[in-house]
C-alpha cells in the first residue's frame, strides 16, 4: 500500500478540476440571475489554474505511478493535459457569445464541459483498463448531453440520439474486447498485460479477437472508416459551440487513449494492430476526402475532413515506432488548433437565427469583410497542408514516419488523397474571394473574440520559426513514456 | 455429475432462456419480469461461487430498486409495440447475417480452448470464517479507491446530465401569455361548419 497522500498530490489537477465543477454546479443556483457571467469566468479560471497545476506536477524523468498502478504521470500525460486544458479554454472564449445568444447559457453547460475535461485527463494518465474506461465514459456522457443541450432543435436531438446509441455500442465492444484480454492474460493492469503478452504466442486467437474488438471500439470513438457514420450527422446537427469542443480536445485525448491501450498494452501485438490500422487509415483518407467534395454544408464538409484527418493521424501510430508516435501527437495537436480556428470562424459568422453553416453563406466574404476572408483562407490552407502553414509540417511529419519504416506505397496513397483533399479546401477559398456576395449584413462579433481568433489563425503560420521547439517537446513527451 | 453441477446447469439454462425471452416477448411488462428472473438466477449462480455479498446486492439493487422503477416507467409510458416492431422484417436479414458471422467467429475462437476446464481450474473453496463482504470492502476502498471515486463522479455526472436535459422551467404552470393571446387569429380557434338544415323527427 503506497502512501495515499503522495498519490493524491500527483492527481491534484484532476481533483481541482472536479472540485471546481462541483462548486460551479452549486454556485450557479445563486449567481445565475444576479451575476450570470460568474459561471463562465469561474470555469475559465479553473482551466487556467488546472493548466498551472499540471505544469508544476511534472514528474522528474520517466514516469511515476500512483493509486496502485492505476494512475500514471509521464511526459505524454502532462503534455496532453496541457493541450486539452488550453484548447478547452479557447473553446469557451469562442462559444461564450454563441451560447448566450441561443439561450444555452446555463451552469450545467460549464459543469459538463469541466467533467468532460476531467474524463480526458483521467484517460491520458490511465494505466489500468478500469480507469481508461471510466475516463472514456466521463467524456462520452458529457458530450452526449452537450449535443442534446439545445432541446428545441430536432437536428440536435437526432444527432444526440445517434451519438448516444453508437457511443454505447462502441463502449460495449470495447468492454467486450477488454474482457477477452482479461480472459487471456488474467489482468486489467496495462503493464501486466504487456508482460503477459510477451510470454504468449503472438497468434493466440483469444488475444487477437480481443484486440479486434478493442480496435473497433477505438475506431468508433475516433470516427474512422468504417465506423464513421455518426460523425457527419453529429457535426451538422449539434450546436456549433459543442462541435467546436468535441472536434478539438477529445482528439488529443483519443491519441493518449490509443497510446495507452495499443502501444503500452499491446506492444507485443504491434504487427497485428499495425495492419488493422493500415486498412482503417487508407479507408478513412479515401472516404473522408472524396465525400467531402460533394458537401454543401460547411459543418458537414468539415466532418468528412475530420474523418480524413484521423486517417492521417493513424499513419504515425501504425508505423509503430517512437518517431511515428511523436509525429502523430504533433499531427493531432496541429489538427486540433486548426479545427479550433475553423469552427471559431463559423461561430464568428453566425448569430442568433443564422448559423452560417452553408458554404454558400461565405460567397464573396472578401467584399464584406476582407480580414475574415483572409483568416478563412489561412485556415483552409493549413487544413489542406499547404506551406507555409503548420498543417504542411504535420502532414510532412507523418509521411516522414512512414518513409522511415519503408511503407512507401502508403506514403504515396496519403499524398494522393491529400491532393484530392486540397480541392475542397481551395473551393472554399474560391467561394470567399471570387464569388459574388449573396448577403450583405454586417458581421458582428465581439472584439475580444476577434482578437483571440486572429491570434489563433496567425499562430498557424507564425509558429513556423519555433516548430523545432514543439517537435522536441512532443518527442520528449513520447520518449518519457513508461 | 455432482449436485452442485446439476444446480448450476439448471440455473444457467433458466438464465439463458429467460434472457432470450426478455427480448422476444411482445409485452414489455412481461419482458421486465423475465429480466427479474434472469437477475435472480444469476444471483444464485453467484452464490454457488461463494460471492454472497454480490448475490444479495444484485437482488436488492437490481430487482428491488432498478427493476421496480423500470416497471413503473414501462407501465406509465404508453408503448406501442407495433410501432417498435416497424421495419423489423426489413432489417432482419442484415441483422441476422451480422449476428451469425459474429457468433461463428466467437465459436471458432473459443473452440481453440482458451476457456477449457483445464485452463480455468475451479478455485479452492474458501475457509469457513472467510468473509467475502470484508474482502470486497477492503479491496474497493483501498486498492481500487481511484476508480471507485471516479465511478462516483460518473454517477454524479449522470444525474446532472439527466436534470439538465429534462428540467426546462415550469412548463406545466398555467400562466397567461398575453403576446400569444394577441397573436391569435380567428382561423386558429373557430371553425365554421356549413350544413343543410335537418328535419327534427
Amino acid at each position: 500500500m503506497s502512501n495515499i497522500f503522495a498519490d493524491i498530490q500527483l492527481a491534484t489537477p484532476e481533483i481541482f478540476v472536479f472540485s471546481m465543477a462541483c462548486v460551479i454546479l452549486l454556485l450557479d443556483k445563486v449567481t445565475h440571475e444576479r451575476m450570470p457571467k460568474a459561471s463562465f469566468l469561474l470555469t475559465q479560471l479553473t482551466l487556467l489554474v488546472g493548466l498551472y497545476l499540471v505544469t508544476i506536477t511534472v514528474p522528474e524523468g520517466g514516469s511515476i505511478k500512483a493509486f496502485n498502478d492505476m494512475f500514471v504521470l509521464d511526459g505524454m500525460a502532462v503534455l496532453s493535459k496541457q493541450v486539452i486544458l488550453f484548447l478547452t479554454f479557447v473553446v469557451l472564449i469562442y462559444s461564450y457569445s454563441y451560447i448566450t445568444e441561443r439561450k444555452m447559457y446555463r451552469g450545467e453547460y460549464f459543469v459538463l464541459i469541466l467533467n468532460a475535461v476531467l474524463g480526458m485527463m483521467v484517460m491520458t494518465s490511465a494505466s489500468h483498463f478500469l480507469t481508461i474506461y471510466i475516463g472514456l465514459e466521463l467524456l462520452s456522457l458529457s458530450l452526449y448531453t452537450l449535443v442534446a443541450m439545445n432541446r428545441d432543435s430536432d437536428l440536435a436531438t437526432e444527432a444526440a440520439m445517434k451519438y448516444f446509441v453508437l457511443g454505447a455500442l462502441a463502449s460495449g465492444l470495447l468492454l467486450y474486447g477488454m474482457s477477452m484480454i482479461y480472459g487471456a492474460t488474467g489482468s486489467l493492469d496495462i503493464e501486466t498485460i504487456r508482460s503477459a503478452i510477451q510470454g504468449m504466442e503472438s497468434d493466440d486467437t483469444m488475444l487477437i479477437l480481443g484486440l479486434v474488438f478493442i480496435i473497433v471500439g477505438i475506431g468508433f470513438k475516433l470516427g474512422v472508416v468504417p465506423f464513421h457514420m455518426w460523425i457527419p450527422d453529429i457535426y451538422q446537427g449539434a450546436p456549433t459551440s459543442v462541435v467546436l469542443f468535441l472536434g478539438t480536445a477529445p482528439k488529443v485525448a483519443a491519441f493518449a487513449f490509443i497510446m495507452r491501450l495499443l502501444v503500452d498494452g499491446f506492444q507485443g501485438l504491434a504487427e497485428n494492430w499495425s495492419d488493422m490500422l493500415t486498412i482503417i487509415a487508407v479507408l478513412s483518407m479515401a472516404t473522408g476526402n472524396i465525400l467531402a467534395i460533394i458537401q454543401t454544408n460547411l459543418k458537414r464538409m468539415l466532418a468528412y475532413s475530420t474523418i480524413s484527418h484521423m486517417g492521417y493521424f493513424l499513419l504515425g501510430i501504425l508505423s509503430a515506432n517512437p518517431n511515428g508516435y511523436s509525429a502523430s501527437l504533433f499531427y493531432v495537436i496541429v489538427y486540433s488548433f486548426t479545427s479550433l480556428a475553423a469552427f471559431g470562424l463559423i461561430i464568428m459568422m453566425s448569430r442568433a437565427g443564422f448559423e452560417a453553416e452553408e458554404i454558400s453563406d461565405y460567397k464573396g466574404l472578401n467584399k464584406r469583410h476582407p480580414w475574415f476572408a483572409f483568416l478563412v483562407a489561412l485556415v483552409m490552407f493549413s487544413m489542406a497542408g499547404i506551406p507555409p502553414t503548420v498543417g504542411f509540417f504535420a502532414k510532412l511529419s507523418v509521411i516522414q514516419a512512414l518513409i522511415d519504416v519503408e511503407m512507401y506505397w502508403l506514403a504515396v496513397v496519403a499524398i494522393l488523397f491529400a491532393v484530392i483533399g486540397a480541392y475542397y479546401y481551395l473551393r472554399i477559398i474560391k467561394t470567399v474571394y471570387f464569388d459574388k456576395p449573396e448577403r450583405n449584413e454586417p458581421i458582428t462579433a465581439r472584439f475580444g473574440m476577434q482578437f483571440v481568433l486572429s491570434a489563433n489563425v496567425f499562430a498557424l503560420v507564425l509558429i513556423m520559426p519555433w516548430i523545432g521547439v514543439i517537435m522536441d517537446a512532443v518527442s520528449n513527451a513520447i520518449s518519457a513514456m513508461g | 455429475m455432482t449436485f452442485e453441477q446439476l444446480v448450476f446447469y439448471f440455473l444457467a439454462s433458466v438464465a439463458v432462456i429467460a434472457a432470450g425471452l426478455v427480448i422476444t416477448v411482445r409485452n414489455p411488462v412481461r419482458a421486465a419480469l423475465f429480466l427479474i428472473l434472469t437477475f435472480f438466477t444469476v444471483a444464485v449462480i453467484w452464490l454457488l461461487l461463494e460471492a454472497e455479498f454480490l448475490a444479495i446486492v444484485l437482488v436488492l439493487v437490481y430487482v428491488g430498486a432498478v427493476m421496480v422503477l423500470f416497471l413503473f416507467v414501462v407501465m406509465m409510458l404508453d408503448i406501442d409495440t407495433d410501432q417498435l416492431r416497424e421495419g423489423f422484417a426489413e432489417y432482419l436479414p442484415i441483422g441476422a447475417t451480422v449476428a451469425v458471422i459474429i457468433l461463428l467467429q466467437l465459436v471458432i475462437v473459443f473452440s481453440f480452448g482458451p476457456f477449457d476446464l483445464e485452463q480455468m481450474p475451479a478455485p479452492a473453496a474458501a475457509a469457513v470464517d472467510y468473509s467475502n463482504t470484508h474482502q470486497l470492502g477492503l479491496l474497493l476502498y483501498t486498492y481500487y479507491v481511484y476508480p471507485f471515486e471516479l465511478a462516483a463522479v460518473l454517477l454524479l455526472l449522470a444525474m446532472v446530465a439527466a436534470i439538465a436535459l429534462s428540467l426546462r422551467g415550469r412548463l406545466s404552470a398555467k400562466r397567461q401569455r398575453p403576446d400569444a393571446q394577441v397573436r391569435v387569429r380567428k382561423e386558429d380557434r373557430l371553425r365554421i361548419v356549413k350544413m343543410n338544415a335537418e328535419k327534427q323527427d
